[in-house]
């Protein structure tokens, strides 16, 4: 999955049929320090996120594993509204890794 | 199935109904040399691994299969803590 941060939605009238009724959002990606990073993804919202949210993306064929988008064509959902995170080892990451 | 090592948690109290109970592990990829290959990414923990452990974790849809659920939005799932590792280049680390 993918940090990102809910930058805004798309809408849609004309579309695969089996898509009616989904939320479009568009996820920037964030670093561990929150910082917009440059690529995007549109993603299939499932747990009602809203903009200005930070939320994870599951990516690829994973996305079709809800209820929702089962069989239907989509390749990136939201699963996840962030709280909080917790980075333990990122000022030692380059020293633990080197050990 | 790829190497790498947690590096933090992620909480989330609105997450899919099924991902209910399971953690969220920071992971950053790691090559053979355990020298950090890419950005991190973040995978769901089916066997309790802690900061600054070694890991190997599974992508794509298959990552699914180690949860205890028939469906679940999620691309990356933590496998296996590594006890350590032996390759002909760098010995055992």
């Amino acid at each position: 999955m993918i940090l990102g941060k809910v930058i805004g939605t798309v809408w849609s009238t004309k579309k695969d049929e089996n898509l009616v009724g989904a939320k479009f959002l568009i996820v920037r990606q964030l670093d561990l320090d929150y910082k917009p990073q440059k690529n995007f993804v549109v993603a299939v919202d499932s747990v009602g996120a809203g903009v200005s949210e930070v939320v994870l993306v599951a990516q690829g064929s994973s996305a079709r594993q809800t209820t929702f988008t089962k069989n239907k064509p989509v390749d990136a959902v939201i699963m996840a509204i962030v709280d909080k995170l917790d980075i333990a080892i990122k000022d030692k990451l380059e020293e633990l890794i080197e050990s | 199935m790829h190497l790498g090592k947690v590096i933090g948690t992620i909480w989330a109290t609105r997450k899919y109904e099924t991902l209910k109970g399971y953690k969220m592990q920071f992971v950053q990829p790691l090559n053979s040399h355990l020298k950090n290959l890419g950005k991190p990414i973040v995978a769901v923990d089916t066997i309790g691994a802690g900061p600054g452990e070694v890991i190997y974790y599974v992508t794509a849809s298959e990552a699914v299969i180690p949860l205890d659920v028939d469906m679940a939005p999620v691309d990356a799932s933590i496998v296996g803590i590594v006890d350590s590792i032996y390759s002909e280049k760098t010995g055992r680390k």
